[in-house]
C-alpha cells in the first residue's frame, strides 16, 4: 500500500493551503455538508449567474482530503456551468467508486485526478466527495445538509 | 492454556509475552506489516478460550435454552446459566436473578431508561449525566426526557477532563431522580470518582446507573461496594463476543420495573386476556438470547479472572505511562484529556495533519488506532475539536507496541511535514 499515492503532492499542498476558502460576494447558492464518521463540516457558497457559476469558495475544517478536494473542486468549477458541473462530477465519482481499472478521464477531470488514489482506502472515499455532495445539495438549493451517509 | 482459576492461583506477576500468545488476531500482517492494535476501547482482541467457547456451543450444543428436554438443550441451558453466575461473581452481585444478558451496553441503559425510568419520572424531575458521557449514556435519557417532561442536566467537565465532586453536588438537586455516569470515559480514559458520586446521589434519593463499558477491563468494579442501582457493559470490551453485554440492578428495582419487551421467554403464562410475567432475570430477557455470545462472556470472564487483575492493570498502566511520555516527548502532538489515574486511553492531536490522515497513515505502518469524535461529541465540543486519534490498550499491548506507534507518528509528520 502505497501512501504517496492517496497522499499525492498536490492534495498535500491543497490540503494545508485550500484555494478559495473564502466565502465570495456576492452569492446566491449555499450548500452545508457534514461527514459524521469523522466530523468533518464545510460551508459552500457559490454565485451563479445565468447558467454558470461565477465564484465560488468555501469554509471548513476537515482532513487532507476532504480540504483538497473542496480546495481543487472550487478551483475546476470556476467558470463552469451547470451541466459541466455535474459532467465532473459524473466523471470524479466514477474515478473513486467504480472499480473497473479503467483509466481516469484526464483531460475532463484535470487536476481532480490526483484523487485516484483514493478508490484504494474505501474509509476515505467519503472524505474526497463530501465537497461534491455539498455543492450538489447548494445547486439543488435544498434545505438542511448533504452529508455522506 | 491458562492455569484454572480453581485450581491454582493466579501468578501475582503478568507476563505479557505468553498472554498475547492466547490472542490470535494479533499474529497477523496487515499492510505487510505485523498488526500492532491498539483499539481496545473499541473492542478487545478475543483470547483463544473465547473463541473456542462460541465454537463448541454451535459445534456441539446447539440447542435452544429454557425449553427442551432433551439433552442438547439441558446442555446449552446449564452453560448459559453457568456463564449468568460467572457474571455474578465477577461483578460480586448478590443474587444472579440480577444479572440480565442484554445486547450491550447500549441496550442495558436503554432497558433502564424505558423500563425503570418511564415509570420513575415526572414532569420536572431531572437526570444527571456529565460532559463525559458516550452518545449511548445520553441519547436514551434524552428521549426518556422528551417522553417524560424531565430535564437532562449536564455535569460539566475540567479542562484535564475530570468531573470534579464541587460540580457534581452543583448540578444534584432534591429533583434529580437518576443519576447516570460513565465509569471510565471512552474518549480520554478518566476514572470517575463513583464511590462518593453514588454516596452522594444517594442521600438525595438518586438511583445511580454506572456505565462500565470502558470499566470493566481496566479497573476493578464491584456493584455491593460502590452500592450502584444499575451497572452495565458490553462483552466484547471485556475480550468476550459482539452482542453480548450485562444490565445488573438492584433486585428491588428490578422486582418493580415492567417488562422492557414482550415475547417468549419472559411470561409465565399467556391467555389473550392476560400474561404473568416471569420471574426475574427471565422477566427482562425476552426471545431466544444470544446463547453463545453469553457463554463466550462467561469464558472471557473466566480468561480475565484467570489473571491477578491487579497485576494486569499495574501492567496496562505501565504501558499508559510509557505511552504518555513518548507522545508528550513529540513536537507537535497535544493529549487531549489528562485527568490524574487515568486507564488505558490516549487521544491527541497533531498539529501536523488531521486526526483522519493520522489515522490512515499509521494504518499503513499496521498500527490501529480509532480516528474521530469517539460517539462523545460533547467531550470534543469541550475542547473546540471535531475529532482526535486515540490509542487504546489491552492486557496484551506492550511498550514495543508504543514505539511502533511513535515510529507511525513520525511518518505522519515526514508526510505532512
Amino acid at each position: 500500500m502505497d501512501l504517496r499515492e492517496l497522499y499525492q503532492e498536490v492534495i498535500l499542498d491543497h490540503g494545508k493551503n485550500p484555494r478559495n476558502h473564502r466565502f465570495p460576494e456576492p452569492y446566491n447558492r449555499e450548500g452545508r455538508g457534514y461527514n459524521p464518521l469523522c466530523g468533518d463540516k464545510i460551508t459552500l457558497r457559490l454565485q451563479l449567474e445565468g447558467d454558470t457559476i461565477t465564484d465560488i469558495g468555501f469554509i471548513g475544517e476537515g482532513c487532507a482530503i476532504s480540504q483538497a478536494s473542496c480546495s481543487t473542486m472550487t478551483e475546476a468549477l470556476k467558470g463552469k456551468t451547470l451541466a459541466e458541473a455535474e459532467e465532473m462530477f459524473g466523471k470524479f465519482h466514477k474515478m473513486l467508486t467504480v472499480d473497473d481499472d479503467s483509466e481516469p478521464d484526464l483531460d475532463a477531470l484535470g487536476k481532480l485526478a490526483v484523487f485516484a488514489g483514493v478508490r484504494e482506502f474505501p474509509m476515505r472515499v467519503k472524505c474526497a466527495t463530501l465537497g461534491w455532495h455539498t455543492l450538489n445539495q447548494a445547486l439543488r438549493n435544498e434545505r438542511g445538509e448533504a452529508t455522506t451517509e | 492454556m491458562h492455569p484454572n482459576p480453581i485450581t491454582e492461583a493466579p501468578s501475582s506477576t503478568f507476563d505479557v509475552l505468553r498472554a498475547r500468545e492466547d490472542f490470535p488476531a494479533i499474529h497477523q500482517e496487515v499492510h505487510g506489516k505485523p498488526l500492532v492494535y491498539l483499539d481496545s476501547a473499541a473492542t478487545s482482541l478475543k483470547p483463544r478460550a473465547v473463541i473456542d467457547a462460541v465454537v463448541e456451543v454451535y459445534a456441539k450444543d446447539c440447542a435452544n435454552i429454557h425449553r427442551a428436554v432433551h439433552l442438547l438443550s439441558q446442555r446449552a441451558t446449564f452453560r448459559y446459566e453457568e456463564a449468568r453466575k460467572k457474571v455474578q461473581a465477577f461483578l460480586n452481585a448478590e443474587k444472579k436473578s440480577e444479572i440480565i444478558f442484554t445486547r450491550g451496553t447500549t441496550e442495558a441503559i436503554n432497558l433502564v431508561a424505558q423500563s425503570f425510568g418511564e415509570s420513575a419520572l415526572r414532569e420536572g424531575d431531572e437526570v444527571l449525566v456529565t460532559e463525559l458521557e458516550h452518545h449511548s449514556n445520553i441519547v436514551p435519557w434524552q428521549m426518556l426526557c422528551q417522553r417524560t417532561g424531565a430535564k437532562l442536566v449536564v455535569v460539566p467537565m475540567t479542562d484535564r477532563g475530570e468531573v470534579l465532586r464541587e460540580s457534581f453536588e452543583e448540578k444534584l438537586s432534591d429533583r434529580t431522580k437518576i443519576v447516570a455516569l460513565t465509569h471510565v470515559s471512552n474518549a480520554l480514559g478518566t476514572v470517575l470518582p463513583v464511590p462518593e458520586l453514588i454516596a452522594l446521589a444517594h442521600e438525595r434519593g438518586a438511583v445511580v446507573l454506572l456505565d462500565g463499558a470502558q470499566a470493566v477491563s481496566h479497573v476493578e468494579v464491584d456493584v455491593r461496594a460502590l452500592d450502584c442501582d444499575f451497572y452495565a457493559f458490553s462483552g466484547h470490551k471485556l475480550y468476550g463476543p459482539t452482542g453480548i453485554g450485562v444490565l445488573y440492578g438492584k433486585e428491588r428495582l428490578l422486582e418493580g420495573m415492567p417488562p422492557y419487551q414482550g415475547g417468549g421467554d419472559m411470561i409465565r403464562s399467556v391467555t389473550f386476556e392476560e400474561t404473568i410475567y416471569n420471574d426475574l432475570p427471565y422477566k427482562f430477557e425476552a426471545g431466544t438470547p444470544n446463547i453463545a455470545g453469553a457463554i463466550g462472556l462467561g469464558a472471557a470472564v473466566d480468561y480475565y479472572c484467570s489473571f491477578d487483575r491487579e497485576s494486569v492493570h499495574a501492567h496496562e498502566s505501565q504501558v499508559l505511562r510509557y505511552a504518555t511520555d513518548a507522545l508528550e516527548s513529540l513536537p507537535g502532538v497535544r493529549l487531549i484529556g489528562t485527568a490524574p489515574g487515568k486507564v488505558a486511553t490516549l487521544s491527541f492531536l497533531m498539529d501536523a495533519a488531521h486526526p483522519h490522515d493520522i489515522g490512515t497513515i499509521v494504518d499503513a505502518e499496521g498500527v490501529a488506532i480509532r480516528t474521530g469524535h469517539h460517539c462523545a461529541q460533547p467531550v470534543m465540543e469541550h475542547f473546540g475539536i471535531a475529532a482526535t486519534a486515540r490509542a487504546s490498550l489491552g492486557m496484551y499491548n506492550t511498550t514495543d507496541d508504543i514505539d511502533a506507534l511513535v515510529r507511525a507518528l513520525e511518518k505522519v509528520r515526514e508526510l505532512f511535514g
